[in-house]
């Protein structure tokens, strides 16, 4: 396929994705606006002002940080593994497995999908901090690129979700049983240095915890854990998961019989 | 292993396919359709019909054999076989929630085509197959014959020139058949080779030139519709009469065989290979005129059963 129609084939799926979230923008934007809200008004507002200073920084705008990146995660993961998986439900993945556009497009096309609802979201939630805190981010660059690399990270997991999945069941339980619990005990409404030493260190498996605090260390300049340990983590992880999930396709897992 | 005509739209050779199930779907098919052929594929449920147009379409992977599109094998040169290839699938498998023209542009986009180019594509399908009206519908909202007819829009957008569909008019209504037959004979005429399955034998019998029959995963048959129909031994023709009749006709040659059906028509069972001039001479002479006349079972329905059972 030549260079440029790969481009519009990958540029077709985005837009095809974007479109998606977009028109059903009060099931993809609006309830994690809703939530993250109700976590800043009642952690962060009602309780956070009770709680007092949590890693040097007054609590609302400690945990600003880590509920945006929840926002990102949860929502760059929901977006590939739901879309991808209605593609497959519905048979119109058919429509792009008989065309001519490689795997690695089909990939990206997702994978941008859902980081655009990652970031899309992340920026709602960020306005909406402004109602509570003024924020005033540290390290601009490194912060949007921990957004576009775990936004990509949980992209690429929700796709290999959606490759396994058969029903929709299966597309709940990894998010309720896994990333909800490794985002709730990965850094994002304490600092691990609350945690005794056993506690640090089961933390220290958590990658969730290295993506939270990074982001937090872009905003406010503390972080729990190394900088260049956590990027490179997120480095690795985006091409571990990118190798994995290319394999699948050209395997045909779940797609081709 | 046989050699492969360069003027083939496809070559399929030695394909096989068992599921992971272990059902054997396909059990070593050969088949050529030449290119601007109108070729029809019929077989009964589960004989292997889509197994074939999955393998060709990639969907599913053979066990073994080769398929060639105009010449290049599907699993070396993908991307200039799937572009020389539209696919109309038996279920429908478009979005529930786009819009009718989003389809078809969309569509358009995985082969490279954008902007003006990819409207003016789904413009010209659209309007072709009345859609266009329906554009900002969404797909839902449209009727079983617009679906199907909405498959069609979207596999012909980048212009194939193998057409392959999958019991296209499946529960569609008759003058809306019709319509789709006279759509899909004037793109074969202006040079797209046509495979076609159905399960309306009708529908191969008017529109295709060649068939192969599939039964259990084998080719039973695989000649042209008219040396096909010409196997048919016997034919029986119903006569619709101006008049009332007290008794049949009768007929001096033995091979004519005649039976009362009511007052006002009779049967007429006799030889393919004989015509039927004799007859009208024979009924005049009778002094029994004739309003209409029509076979009375379809030919290729009786050839197809036979090829089963054989």
């Amino acid at each position: 396929m030549l260079t440029n129609h790969k481009y519009i084939a990958f540029e077709t799926i985005l837009i095809k994705e974007i479109r998606r979230f977009t028109r059903i923008w009060l099931q993809t934007l609006v309830p994690p606006a809703i939530t993250i809200g109700l976590y800043f008004l009642i952690f962060g507002n009602l309780i956070g002002s009770r709680i007092g200073q949590m890693g040097g920084f007054d609590y609302m705008d400690f945990i600003v940080p880590g509920l945006i990146m929840m926002a990102v995660i949860q929502n760059a993961y929901a977006n590939v593994s739901s879309s991808f998986f209605s593609n497959k439900f519905q048979r119109c993945i058919e429509e792009i497995l008989v065309s001519p556009v490689p795997n690695y497009i089909i990939l990206l096309g997702f994978v941008a999908g859902g980081m655009a609802r990652g970031v899309a979201v992340g920026l709602i939630v960020t306005a909406m901090s402004f109602f509570f805190t003024s924020l005033h981010i540290e390290h601009v660059f490194l912060t949007l690129l921990v957004v576009l690399l775990t936004s990509m990270v949980f992209s690429l997991a929700g796709f290999i979700n959606a490759l396994y999945a058969n029903t929709f069941d299966d597309i709940s339980i990894i998010p309720t049983f896994v990333l909800t619990p490794l985002i709730y005990l990965g850094g994002v409404f304490y600092s691990i240095e609350l945690l005794p030493s056993f506690g640090q260190w089961i933390s220290a498996l958590n990658p969730v915890l290295y993506m939270v605090n990074t982001f937090r260390y872009g905003i406010l300049g503390t972080s729990d854990v190394n900088i260049v340990v956590a990027l490179l983590m997120l480095g690795v992880f985006s091409a571990g998961l990118f190798g994995v999930a290319l394999y699948l396709l050209r395997k045909g897992t779940g797609l081709r019989q | 292993m046989q050699t492969i005509s360069p003027k083939n739209a496809i070559s399929i050779r030695g394909l096989t396919k068992t599921y992971a199930n272990g059902f054997q779907a396909l059990k070593g098919i050969d088949l050529d359709v030449k290119e601007n052929d109108f070729f029809a594929l019929l077989g009964p449920n589960g004989a292997g019909k889509s197994t074939i147009i999955g393998i060709i379409s990639t969907l599913v992977r053979a066990s073994s054999g080769a398929i060639q599109v105009f010449g290049q094998d599907v699993a070396t040169h993908v991307y200039e076989t799937k572009l020389s290839l539209g696919i109309v699938p038996q279920e429908i498998n478009f979005s529930q929630f786009e819009k009718v023209g989003d389809i078809v542009i969309t569509q358009a986009g995985y082969y490279g085509l954008r902007g003006e180019l990819a409207k003016q594509r789904a413009e010209k399908y659209l309007r072709k197959l009345d859609l266009w009206e329906k554009r900002d519908n969404r797909s839902r909202m449209l009727s079983g014959g617009m679906k199907r007819r909405l498959m069609i829009a979207r596999a012909l957008v980048h212009e194939p020139k193998l057409l392959i569909l999958d019991e296209p008019t499946a529960g569609v209504d008759i003058e809306l058949r019709r319509s789709m037959w006279e759509f899909l004979q004037e793109l074969n005429r202006n040079g797209t080779t046509i495979i076609l399955t159905t399960h309306y034998l009708e529908e191969a019998e008017s529109l295709c030139r060649n068939i192969a029959i599939i039964n259990q995963g084998q080719i039973v048959e695989n000649t042209s519709m008219r040396k096909l129909l010409d196997k048919l031994a016997r034919q029986t023709l119903v006569f619709d009469t101006c008049d009332e009749l007290a008794t049949a006709p009768t007929f001096e040659d033995a091979d004519i065989q005649c039976n009362m059906i009511d007052s006002h028509s009779f049967e007429i069972s006799l030889s393919t290979s004989r015509d039927i001039n004799g007859i009208y001479a024979a009924l005049s002479e009778q002094g029994i005129l004739i309003r209409g006349m029509r076979n009375k079972t379809n030919r290729l329905e009786e050839l197809f059963l036979s090829s089963l059972k054989n």
